[in-house]
């Protein structure tokens, strides 16, 4: 048994075996998985972009190569500038609103309070809940004649705001509840990010008479900058995303007020069956969030190769 | 200039420091007891008039005076909506699709970062990026594809279709495979030289070490599921294969701005469930969140 073990041949032979066993595990183990992604991912996304070429209405038996006619279209097309600003206003007032409040929330409740799990649970609630389900209440929330927020003003003497049906402040009220969402993720990671800054840092900034702005300025911020990193990222990525509440809200209304790129793709493929139009829209979009994934890609290398 | 004057009138700086040092705490805890009465508020309102609006009557909605509280608490509203909109079938859509998606990510979460991490194969990175390029790729961008692919494979309108274009997982495979690449590999060397199989060793070591990040990763994807909407939406064509977010969306077409009390009758049907997993399980989904973030 031993002496046969030794011999080379036989020995590389016994390796090879024991690889090939383990490939077909590795297969089995994560092959299903791959798999699926081929399917729902990788080919409908070269599909996407194939169909961004054709002329196809969905319904019709007609798909004929178009080329760029399609992307032509994009570009004339009166509404695809505002849902490009709509796109850029919401997903930066959004993100901004989330990181400052975020950052606030983590600073404050990041201290030995009573009750801070708690806050920190409750503000972290709206994360989990169905984005439809929400959506729907703030509907009833804004609604300018019963609903909360005309119910706060009117001892104030003050109207409310028509919010969902006025188209100056449609997106404002979608942005709200954007923030109203995430705000609570964003001071979770803060306070998971500021816990991990050391505890001695900040005293030896105190032995040095450092301030309470001068400490937050050069112990707290650096120390965070790697988590503020993630969660602009993030952030944007989600609010790219952003569909439920708007498409519950307002329909990408009123009068293409709230139409960001993800309505704009919904509305094209699934309500007006321009299905390569929605190709293109689409391609904008991933072309997009491929960007900003890289740069979150590159800042993940970064923490395992310091860490 | 102030700063200085006073230090002289005190008797040392120490005091004055330990002094100013107290002040200051004084002053941040009473901000960080603010922030917390805002907190509350600020999530308390909304909720609040979500539950007041379920038990109040139609007269009370819509009068001029919205009263903060209703007259009396009374659950017509539950009725009207469970019995206006299929709810019960509702929930059992809900409850099917979220256990059989989250349980399709949560297998394939675990095998695959186990593969990644344990089990040899040439161009296992490869592996590892293809992945990445996966998460890259939103599902609204694949979505007219996808519905294609479910249609020809004729699976609109069933369960199958709702779960199976989001069955594999990228992000949650990501959290596995950092937790298990943080696990000592003598433990798996250990196992593998007493004869056990990949198998064995992954669900009798690995899984059980690794629980807390198995529990985020199911608890992430439990979430997700059940609150999915965009692709149930277009995938189901019918009352009785909708689920709970898609319901009520078709209930505020019918019935919103006449029912507020029954629409956020109904909108708890499908909040609570979540609510109640949450209250349960919220130290897994809030540390494991946290953690994956600020390990990067």
């Amino acid at each position: 048994m031993q002496n046969t073990a030794r011999h080379p041949a036989n020995s590389i032979r016994r390796l090879i075996k024991r690889d090939w066993r383990e490939w077909l595990v590795f297969l089995a183990f994560a092959g299903p998985n791959v798999a699926l992604f081929a399917i729902f991912t990788y080919t409908p996304l070269i599909n996407n972009l194939l169909l961004s070429f054709s002329d196809w209405n969905m319904i019709s038996a007609d798909k004929n190569f178009v080329g760029l006619q399609n992307y032509v279209d994009i570009i004339n097309d009166s509404q695809m500038g505002k849902v490009l600003l709509n796109t850029v206003l919401f997903t930066s007032s959004s993100v901004l609103l989330v990181l400052l409040l975020g950052l606030g929330g983590g600073l404050l409740l990041n201290q030995k309070l009573r009750g801070r799990n708690a806050a920190r649970s409750i503000l972290f609630t709206p994360n989990i809940l169905s984005g439809a389900a929400i959506a729907i209440v703030w509907i009833y929330i804004f609604d300018p004649r019963f609903g909360l927020i005309y119910t706060v003003l009117k001892p104030l003497g003050i109207d409310s705001p028509k919010w969902l049906t006025d188209p100056n402040w449609a997106l404002p009220a979608i942005v709200i509840v954007y923030v109203w969402k995430y705000l609570g993720y964003a001071t979770v990671i803060y306070i998971a990010g500021l816990q991990a800054i050391p505890g001695d840092l900040y005293e030896a900034a105190r032995v040095d008479g450092a301030s309470a702005w001068m400490r937050f300025r050069h112990v707290t911020l650096p120390g965070l900058s790697p988590v503020m990193f993630f969660l602009i990222l993030t952030s944007i990525l989600s609010s790219f995303q952003s569909f439920d509440i708007i498409n519950v809200m307002t329909k990408g209304g009123p009068v293409n007020a709230t139409n960001t790129l993800i309505y704009r793709l919904y509305e094209l493929g699934f309500i007006n069956f321009a299905i390569g139009r929605a190709g293109v829209i689409g391609m904008v979009l991933f072309v997009m969030m491929f960007a900003v994934t890289l740069l979150q890609l590159r800042y993940l290398d970064r923490q395992v190769s310091y860490a | 200039m102030s700063a200085r004057t006073q230090t002289e009138t005190l008797p040392t700086p120490r005091r004055a420091a330990s002094r100013s040092m107290r002040a200051e705490e004084t002053l941040s805890k009473a901000l960080g007891y603010s922030a917390i009465v805002f907190t509350v508020l600020i999530i308390g309102i909304p909720v609040f008039w979500l539950i007041t609006g379920a038990l109040k009557t139609n007269r009370e909605i819509f009068s001029p005076n919205p009263q903060w509280l209703p007259s009396q608490v009374m659950f017509d509203n539950f009725t009207k909506a469970w019995e206006g909109a299929p709810f019960g079938r509702y929930y059992i859509n809900s409850f099917i699709t979220t256990i059989l998606g989250a349980a399709c990510e949560i297998t394939m979460g675990i095998t695959t970062a186990y593969a990644l991490v344990f089990v040899r194969f040439p161009k296992r990175d490869w592996v590892f990026v293809l992945l990445l390029v996966a998460l890259m790729v939103p599902e609204e961008v694949v979505i007219v594809p996808n519905y294609l692919t479910i249609a020809n494979w004729h699976l609109v309108n069933t369960y199958a279709g709702i779960v199976l274009p989001g069955a594999s997982i990228a992000f949650g495979t990501f959290l596995l495979r950092q937790y298990f690449r943080s696990l000592p590999p003598e433990l798996i060397d250990a196992a593998r030289v007493d004869g056990a199989g990949h198998m064995r060793t992954m669900l009798s070591i690995i899984v059980p070490i690794a629980a807390p990040a198995v529990a985020t990763a199911g608890l992430l994807s439990v979430v997700a599921k059940w609150n999915d909407y965009l692709w149930p939406l277009i995938v189901t064509s019918t009352a009785d294969m909708r689920t709970l977010p898609i319901g009520i969306s078709w209930l505020l077409d019918q019935e919103g701005n006449t029912e507020w009390g029954v629409v956020m009758a109904a909108t708890l049907f499908v909040v609570v469930p979540v609510v109640l997993v949450f209250l349960y399980a919220q130290r897994f989904l809030v540390s494991g969140i946290a953690a994956g973030a600020v390990k990067g």
